[in-house]
């Protein structure tokens, strides 16, 4: 077993691109299910349109890259319109099955061969980030400290990707200190009585629904221009359920919970698959009871032990509180 | 609220149809070989036997809500699970290869006591711990995961069918045809609802379950044993969604992933019918399988468990507590 390798490929994925892509998604999640209350298990379907917004505009239309940006958050926005206006007034269940739904239809819109002259159907599209790669800094090559290198494109997305998580953890923390972000938590801990001082609950809900889906929306664009293209197949509803164990792992509630659980989440999954891959590659594990093409089921079979396992015994995770965390549906 | 439900359809159009629109312009054309009325009719045929499949599994889902308030994200993996273990008793080279009917009736019962081995294990000692109702929907989201890759590792990616009634030739209904396996599976599943609706209105047990779902407290207060009847509701759920999984595996194909697939379209046909309630589900998944078929008949066939959603949403505007469910004031 190659020890050193493992341990490098855990640290380059809980600090690297995509622990900053899940970090600022599940920060949106956090908005919604942390502070208000909102059992939101669609945010894959903003990720999606933030995406394809983007990639749609450049290289479907030939438009400008940051016409793409505003065109994905103006797509999130329009999609938590559309969810929340039949649902928010009605019971935290009926949001929550809405909201999956729509993430997995949306994905079959997308895929569609219908749609395929715009979205690219199963094929999606690519190369549609070349003026964000054209802004880096960084010289080519190739950069990092003991065990953990990156290539200069991953070290640039992964610049801009935390900055990104620092500036919207900034954001969030000063909105949920300020009196919206009151309100905000007054829903979550007694929706009847938030609405019985006469503040518009429904709004609210609305608000924050937005907000926390532009800023999916915004990961769902890093995550594009990572990996230089979208596929409609990458924004199956396992992505949500990611991120719920994530936020639940590093604390609901909390400016730094999905912080902490992003890295945490992806440190402790590459270094479960590396290890795995070793140990069936050496032998130490017969190839009849797991293959080495399991291992990817292998590793969503034990998130979901992993959610269930911290939803039952510590459903404030690392950094939250018990009490805030013992939600009852209404 | 007038203007907000004009709102709605207007953005599902700039969301969806925009883009689709301008890729329709430059699509091919739909090819024509029978006459519509021809199509329309098997389509409708197609719709009542999906949509008897549908209910057949949405039965217990509702049920479930109805009885402890809990949406069971994992019910889609209840019927994964029983159409692959019908799969392995029937044609796996590790199974028995028992012949489909013994292999099916076999997988029933495995549903049903995962149903109740759930129940008992996880979320009696969960509702024991006072877990949140909130908290316990992300514990059957963490369930659904744990199942269904687990079902992947066992069973694997590549879809299959079973050994006998695999290939038929259709009857002829004058413009439309229905193979005899087809035909059985419809004229079975509707006697299981029927049945099911025996249970729930005859015996002293579905009674119960009516009770419960109506008024917990009442009912617990008048002498029922709620335990029971909840572990009941999850052993019925359970044995339903695998035989409408070996039904469905039946008439299209296994696969791993064919039970959340099939979720959506049961949260669809749940609602419609009103949430927590039985024979909405039964009514409304048959509704879901109609316009699901029928869809195929204007719109591209990937497309047709997209506009279970759009019904979903439309019924959520209009009437949300469904066709059969009682208006409840919240808040």
């Amino acid at each position: 077993m190659d020890f050193p390798a493992i341990v490098s490929d855990a640290l380059r994925s809980g600090i690297g691109p995509i622990a900053a892509v899940y970090a600022l998604a599940a920060m949106g999640l956090n908005l919604h299910f942390g502070y208000t209350g909102l059992l939101n298990f669609g945010q894959v379907g903003f990720m999606l349109v933030g995406g394809y917004g983007l990639a749609i505009t450049v290289s479907t239309y030939d438009g400008p890259m940051w016409l793409g940006v505003l065109g994905g958050i103006a797509c999130a926005i329009v999609l938590a319109l559309l969810l929340g206006l039949p649902t928010l007034r009605l019971r935290a269940d009926y949001l929550a099955i809405t909201t999956i739904a729509a993430g997995e239809t949306l994905r079959l819109f997308y895929r569609s061969s219908w749609a395929e002259p715009v979205t690219g159907g199963v094929f999606g599209l690519q190369r549609f980030a070349n003026d964000f790669y054209a802004l880096s800094p960084i010289e080519p090559g190739t950069y990092g400290v003991w065990l953990v290198r990156f290539s200069s494109r991953d070290l640039w997305v992964m610049i801009v990707g935390w900055a990104l998580v620092a500036a919207v953890g900034g954001l969030l923390a000063l909105l949920i200190h300020s009196p919206w972000g009151r309100v905000i938590r007054s829903i979550r801990e007694d929706e009847v009585a938030a609405r019985s001082l006469g503040k518009n609950v429904y709004a609210y809900k609305m608000q924050s629904l937005a907000l926390g889906g532009v800023i999916g929306a915004v990961a769902g664009m890093m995550q594009a221009i990572q990996v230089q293209s979208v596929n409609p197949d990458n924004y199956d509803p396992g992505v949500t359920f990611f991120l719920y164990t994530l936020l639940v792992l590093g604390g609901a509630g909390r400016i730094l919970g999905p912080v902490v659980g992003s890295v945490l989440f992806w440190f402790v999954l590459s270094f479960l698959d590396s290890a795995l891959r070793q140990a069936i590659d050496a032998g130490h594990i017969s190839p009849e009871l797991i293959s080495t093409s399991e291992v990817g089921a292998v590793r969503f079979a034990l998130v979901g032990v992993a959610l269930i396992l911290l939803v039952a015994f510590r459903p404030q995770g690392i950094l939250g509180s018990r009490k805030e965390m013992l939600l009852s549906g209404r | 609220m007038r203007c907000q439900r004009m709102l709605v359809p207007v953005l599902t159009l700039v969301l969806v149809m925009v883009p689709a629109a301008s890729a329709q312009a430059q699509g091919e054309e739909v090819p024509r070989g029978p006459t519509f009325a021809a199509r329309a009719l098997q389509a409708l045929i197609d719709g009542i036997q999906f949509g008897v499949i549908i209910a057949i599994t949405s039965v217990g889902l509702s049920l479930i809500f109805g009885t402890i308030h809990l949406i069971n994200f994992a019910h889609g993996e209840f019927v994964t699970i029983g159409a692959t273990f019908a799969f392995f008793l029937n044609v796996s080279p590790a199974g028995p290869g028992w012949h489909l009917i013994p292999a099916a009736l076999a997988a029933v019962v495995f549903g049903a006591l995962l149903g109740g081995a759930v129940e008992r294990g996880v979320w009696r000692p969960l509702r024991a711990r006072g877990t949140g109702l909130i908290n316990m929907f992300i514990v059957t989201i963490g369930l659904s995961l744990l199942l269904r890759h687990v079902v992947l590792v066992l069973y694997g990616t590549r879809p299959a069918s079973y050994a006998q009634y695999d290939i038929q030739s259709a009857l002829d209904l004058g413009p439309a045809g229905i193979t005899p396996r087809d035909l059985t599976v419809t004229l079975l599943s509707v006697l299981v609802l029927l049945g099911t609706a025996a249970l729930l209105q005859k015996t002293r047990i579905g009674t119960a379950v009516r009770a419960v779902a109506a008024n917990r407290d009442l009912a617990e207060a008048s002498g029922i044993d709620v335990q029971r009847v909840v572990l009941f509701v999850w052993m019925l759920g359970g044995g339903l969604a695998a035989l409408g999984g070996v039904f469905f595996g039946l008439v299209e194909i296994v696969t791993w992933d064919m039970g959340f697939k099939l979720l959506l379209l049961m949260f669809a046909g749940i609602i419609l019918g009103g949430l927590g309630s039985a024979y909405g589900a039964m009514v409304g998944s048959l509704v879901i399988g109609i316009v699901a078929q029928m869809s195929t008949l204007w719109f591209p066939v990937d497309l047709q468990y997209a506009w279970a959603l759009l019904v979903l949403i439309l019924v959520l505007l209009v009437r949300p507590q469904g066709i059969l469910g009682r208006a409840e004031r919240v808040g």
